[in-house]
């Protein structure tokens, strides 16, 4: 038996919660190193996973207990295996995770709990990613959703609205849209069993059945999930969570939460929705298109207005999750693609970005741009970290997020013509905020009071270093992610435009 | 002079019944409270045994089963006492009103 | 042999000043001197190398007619065999990017010699370089593209630079906002371009230069000649906004605010040509759209004209020389607009040498008068300053188009196509443009560093770091014009588009030129040499009164912007989010509000006493009862839910 590799990179985070329980509260250095370590380890082994999975023959690779039956009668096995579309959002949770655990190094407040919620918020998300197994799909999206709660409202921040309302926020939007999911995963359960005759909650047994329900059944199965799946993603208009909820949350929560959490929604679009009831998702795709534009226009005007630097970046990342939306609306191979990438690179810019406002609140005191300014000056790495995520976020060729961006604008230009046109003009809408916020807080003269403010260093390095590094190499060698999203997709829009050709008969 | 018939019985079991609850109702003494209670259980047993009399008048059960009320009813008016007392002595009050804790 | 490597390896080029960068980052950032000479020997060596490859592709007739490209894969999505998209990257060498590989080389390479004595004593001279060194890789980068996606990447990259540079001196608030507007004005023309790059993509299935020449020319099979026009259009966009022209031409005089060799660099000699250049390299596209061409033209005239107007009533010396530069640019898309590659990429090849060569002596007249820049508190300057001062004459002379300066003959060559062409009023627009460059010129020169000596000054000749520079560039101010004259025109067998027939010698053109250049200059002399009190200027300024103070106020465009992007877009921005916060926000609230004022209405029965619990119980209990009495047991078991 070959080395369980997935399910090695998904305990370590929880291994190290478990250590940590034991370990006394006092010792902070000893904590946070075990969160580190656990944090390491998975980052490191996903590295190999996404270098060492065989785009050549494609498929699911490193699978895991397939023939671990979890509940026998409903067909549930503990079924962890990747793809060409799981591993990036794995390394991306994985690169987020550990630069989390950096950029919450100076916390003083109970740092082992915070420590252990973190380690299994991550592997929930983790969990997420790697399941080929639609129930236990949802029960590690559940698993996220407690510690989430717990860490905003305990270690959040109150500005314009509580840390408190902002963790029932997040925490029950989270809820709503998993029970719009839980229904749509029943009633997909039913029917296919129905049809099948036995249960199987994969997610290829499940497809290859689900692809068959009839033209009615698979539209508004896909409506429940894409309300569920729009939700988590913050699809306008369901995606006022987003900027309330991230400007609550500490930071290690909002990189997680804006890095990977929400691109469980993107995910899940793509693999469950999209993939099982392809027929669903062509009766809706104008539909998610029209509200992923009004999702890129409205929330970079919406940035536009802001004043708090976390609600700027809150609404530009419901912005550029419209651009994932229109991009899965497109349902050909480049919009695909250009989805999934886009997630990536807007996690690795979004995490960055968060974890730089954290840095830079935590020695300002203020998140408020207006009383910010010079801080390049005092503090010149941070300034970099910062101009990096806002030259992401606006798509800088030669960072990440460009290319994702170009072929969401090619794949939904081809579809959508003049729609996408509006979600194309968002790049200068997205151009203008950043560039405000960048300058209003960088750039300009040095205020008195930020005289004696210190540069990030030591492990507070960490973000910067992980995640720019990955924001810079994926700008100059896209097809080291692009080979392997396509590597997954290809099959994927192959299955289901084999079903829409033969739609016909519906 | 009619003899007694069951309707006299339910009649007088129904005074009984009302005069109880109407005591449980309105009395602020959670030992008059429990005296009602008394009563309304009282009424049933009337009832029980009435009933047995003259619908069933072969079998015992309604006799056995008001012996178990009143048995149970002994045993409840202990219990209530006991939690009226500690009630008090938490309080110096046997006033119901006084009892809203557990409201939100 | 080396030419051969220079050839096959000239992705070198743009390589050498991208190691210089990320040296400079990671390694030497705290040794100022070391970081300044890997970033100028960097651009040496490049230089070197972009030479010998220059010189490979002008001496082999092969490779003038048919570009040579190495490409090769950049990503690729679809199936192996037929993507549905793929994007290559890849070098390609022909005369164009030639000649542009070797100017944009060998001016950085002067100028970021000349930044060594200019940036001296500055707390982020490093940094200073390492900016420096990342524009030169993405410009050349740009430069050499085979791919216009590529060349979108290099576009913005070089756009990053000019934002990073402009705003430079961060403390000052002036200078972050002017990288502020550089950075957004350009933005909005990159998403013209971009959509216009997109469209091709999904036209014609590549972004490839030399495939795209190929398959426009017989465009009828992939699309319509509507959409061809839209595209070019769109793509001329980009340019408009890179190459400052009207009416995204604001930027550029705020770009001043960045160090002199910046605005000599970057945003006069090679970074604002890129929009000129873009053109130039998808000639074959605009080429297929006469209107677009027209387009062009009209843009690139106009944008001369206006410029140059504004140019006449500004003060401040790096002013006068950005309105000039976008008034220069404007002539090079002219030239384009009326067909002429030749005469453009011509234009830009002198321009690039005598604006530089002006630039940087502004920027050697401001580091001897410690920044002050207003031209009227100037004067006499060339007593303290004999080099700075006569280098900067050449270039006078050379922009006014005076032989046999390097400007004279690309100007002529410009405005013989315009004539050629048969575009009479373009022609008439650039000859008075050529007239208003002269007088604006030579009135800055006169004022600056004519007349009488400004007592308040203590002018001094800089190092030799800064005044070597201006001797090479004076001598390419001459002699570069050299390549193109009417008689022996080299430059035109090199650079073209298609096969150009050349007219005979049209020496009418030329003397009117001449004659108009002499004009200006002669204009400016009475008005601020000869009348060394200015009285004349004075009144004629207070006579224009009106015009003056529009043509100062640069016909109140950015005014006009400014409150554009206030109140109409920063309120639509406020509209929408209050939209957010009280509308959508309201609905989520108001469902968590509803179950609350839900709860809170059934929360009274919750009274706490248990009293009234009983009673409740109680009548419940007697209105079963009493429906069972009245209904019968079926219909109360119905209501009890079952219980039978």
């Amino acid at each position: 038996m070959e080395f369980p590799i997935l399910l090695t990179i998904l305990l370590a985070p929880v291994f190290a919660a478990l250590i940590l329980v034991f370990v006394p509260k006092e010792e902070h250095m000893l904590i946070k190193s075990i969160a580190a370590a656990g944090t390491f380890v998975s980052m490191a082994l996903s590295l190999v996973a996404y270098f060492t999975y065989n785009q050549e023959i494609g498929g699911l690779q490193f699978v895991f207990g397939h023939d671990i039956p979890w509940i026998k009668d409903l067909g549930v096995t503990f079924f962890l295996a990747a793809d060409g579309i799981s591993l990036p959002m794995l390394l991306l949770t994985n690169l987020i995770g550990f630069s989390a655990v950096f950029a919450s190094w100076n916390i003083t407040n109970r740092p082992r709990e915070f420590f252990i919620l973190l380690m299994l918020l991550i592997a929930g998300v983790m969990g997420t990613f790697i399941a080929h197994d639609l129930f236990i799909f949802l029960l590690f999206y559940e698993v996220v959703v407690i510690p989430i709660y717990i860490l905003v409202i305990i270690w959040g921040s109150s500005k314009r609205v509580t840390k408190e309302y902002a963790g029932m926020k997040l925490t029950i939007y989270l809820l709503i849209g998993s029970a719009f999911l839980l229904v749509g995963v029943i009633a997909l359960f039913v029917k296919t069993t129905a049809l099948a005759g036995a249960p199987d909650m994969s997610f290829t047994g499940l497809a290859q059945v689900a692809q068959q329900l009839s033209r009615f059944d698979q539209i508004w199965l896909f409506a429940l999930m894409l309300l569920g799946f729009g939700s988590l993603i913050s699809m306008w208009p369901f995606h006022s969570w987003s900027p309330d909820g991230y400007a609550g949350a500490p930071t290690a929560v909002s990189m997680i939460h804006a890095g990977v959490l929400k691109k469980i929604g993107g995910y899940g679009l793509v693999k469950i929705a999209v993939y099982m009831l392809p027929v669903g998702a062509a009766f809706w795709a104008p539909y998610m298109a029209v509200l992923g534009v009004i999702g890129v226009a409205y929330a970079a005007m919406g940035a536009l207005a802001q004043k708090d630097l976390k609600y700027v970046v809150g609404y530009s990342s419901v912005s550029h999750m419209g651009y994932v939306i229109l991009a899965v609306a497109c349902l050909n191979v480049i919009g695909l693609n250009g989805a999934v990438a886009n997630m990536f690179a807007h996690g690795v810019m979004a995490a960055l970005f968060f974890s730089m406002i954290g840095f830079i609140y935590e020695k300002t005191h203020t998140r408020w741009i207006p009383d910010m300014g010079g801080l390049a000056r005092q503090t010149p790495r941070l300034a970099v970290g910062f101009m990096l995520a806002a030259m992401a976020s606006l798509g800088l060729p030669g960072l990440v997020s460009f290319i994702p961006e170009f072929t969401i604008f090619v794949g939904s230009f081809q579809v959508y013509g003049g729609l996408a046109v509006i979600g194309i003009a968002g790049i200068i809408i997205t151009a203008l905020y950043v560039l405000r916020a960048g300058a209003n807080t960088l750039f300009g003269p040095p205020r008195p009071e930020y005289v004696h403010l210190e540069d990030i260093k030591g492990p507070e390095l960490v973000p910067l270093v992980v995640l720019g590094t990955v924001l810079v190499v994926g700008g100059f060698l896209p097809s080291l992610l692009f080979d392997m999203i396509n590597s997954g997709v290809v099959p994927l829009h192959a299955a289901i435009s084999d079903v829409l050709q033969i739609g016909g008969k519906f | 002079m009619p003899a007694i018939s069951l309707t006299h019985y339910v009649v007088l079991s129904a005074l009984l019944f009302s005069i109880g609850l109407f005591g449980v109702l309105t009395k602020r003494n959670a030992v008059a409270v429990l005296i009602c209670i008394e009563l309304m259980l009282n009424a049933v047993n009337i009832n029980l045994v009435a009933f047995s009399k003259y619908v069933t008048p072969t079998d015992f059960i309604g006799q056995i089963f008001s012996i178990f009320v009143i048995t149970v009813a002994a045993a409840e008016v202990g219990v209530g006492l006991a939690i009226i007392i500690a009630i008090y002595r938490n309080r110096l009050s046997v006033n119901l009103d006084d009892f809203d804790w557990l409201k939100w | 042999m080396l030419v051969e490597f220079a050839m096959q390896h000239a992705w070198l080029v743009p390589l050498l000043p991208a190691l210089a960068f990320v040296i400079i980052v990671f390694l030497t950032r705290p040794f100022r001197k070391l970081s300044a000479i890997v970033a100028v020997g960097s651009m040496a060596v490049a230089c070197f190398f972009a030479t010998l490859a220059a010189y490979g592709i002008f001496t082999n007739h092969e490779y003038i007619e048919k570009p040579l490209v190495y490409a090769t894969r950049w990503f690729s999505l679809g199936l192996p065999g037929m993507p549905d998209l793929r994007v290559d990257v890849g070098v390609q060498l022909d005369p164009v990017s030639a000649m542009m590989l070797f100017m944009v080389s060998f001016i950085a390479t002067f100028i970021f010699l000349y930044s060594i004595g200019y940036m001296e004593g500055d707390p982020g001279y490093s940094v200073f370089f390492s900016y420096l060194s990342l524009f030169g890789a993405s410009m050349l980068l740009l430069v050499i593209s085979s791919n216009l996606l590529q060349m979108f990447v290099a576009w913005e990259l070089v756009g990053l630079c000019s934002y990073l540079l402009i705003g430079f001196f961060t403390h000052k608030i002036s200078a972050r906002e002017a990288a502020k507007k550089a950075f957004v004005t350009c933005r909005i023309a990159d998403f013209g371009l971009l959509l216009g790059l997109l469209a091709l993509q999904i036209v014609f299935g590549t972004l490839n230069l030399t495939e795209l020449a190929e398959k426009i020319e017989h465009f009828e099979e992939y699309t319509t000649f509507g959409m061809l026009t839209l595209i070019a259009v769109l793509v001329f966009i980009g340019p408009i906004g890179k190459s400052g022209q009207f009416p995204l031409h604001v930027w550029l005089p705020d770009a001043m605010e960045g160090p002199t060799p910046v605005s000599a660099l970057i945003h006069a000699a090679t970074m604002v040509v890129a929009g000129v250049y873009l053109v130039g390299r998808t000639m074959f596209l605009f080429h297929e759209v006469p209107s677009a061409m027209q387009l062009v033209a009209v843009t690139g005239g106009f944008t001369a004209l206006f410029a140059a107007t504004i140019a006449i009533t500004q003060r401040e010396i790096k002013r006068i020389l950005a309105y000039s530069t976008v008034s220069q640019l404007g002539y090079m898309m002219l030239a384009l607009g009326v067909g002429s590659l030749t005469a453009s990429m011509f234009h830009l090849w002198t321009h690039a040498f005598f604006k530089a060569l002006m630039f940087l002596g502004a920027g050697s007249v401001l580091h001897a008068l410690h920044h002050k820049a207003d031209v009227w508190e100037m004067g006499g300057l060339y007593k303290k300053m004999p080099i700075t001062t006569w280098t900067f004459v050449i270039g006078g002379l050379a922009i006014a188009g005076i032989p046999p300066f390097a400007g004279f003959w690309s100007k002529d060559e410009i405005l013989v196509a315009a004539l050629n062409g048969g575009h009479y009023v373009l022609f008439a627009m650039a000859a008075f443009t050529a007239f208003l460059t002269a007088f604006y010129m030579w009135r800055m020169i006169f004022l600056a560093f004519f007349g009488e000596e400004n007592p308040a000054n203590h002018p001094h000749e800089s190092p030799w770091t800064m005044t070597l520079p201006l001797v090479v560039l004076s001598v390419g101010a001459i002699g570069a014009g050299w390549l193109g004259t009417p008689w022996y025109n080299i430059w035109g067998e090199w650079i073209k588009f298609g096969h150009p027939h050349h007219g005979p010698v049209n020496y009418g053109a030329m003397l009117l030129s001449i004659v108009l250049a002499a004009a200006g200059i002669y204009l400016a002399y009475m008005l601020y040499l000869k009348d060394a009190k200015k009285k004349r200027a004075r009144k004629m300024a207070e006579w224009f009164g009106p015009v003056y103070r529009m043509l100062y106020n640069k016909y109140y465009i950015d005014e006009l912007y400014l409150w554009f992007n206030h109140a109409l877009v920063d309120g639509t921005a406020r509209l929408f989010y209050l939209f957010d916060i009280y509308v959508v926000d309201g609905i989520v609230n108001g469902i968590g509000a509803f179950a609350r004022l839900s709860g809170d209405g059934l929360r009274v029965f919750q009274s706490g006493r248990i009293q009234n619990y009983v009673l409740i119980f109680f009548l419940g209990v007697l209105a079963v009862a009493v429906l069972m009495a009245f209904t019968g047991p079926s219909a109360a078991s119905l209501v009890l839910g079952g219980v039978k």
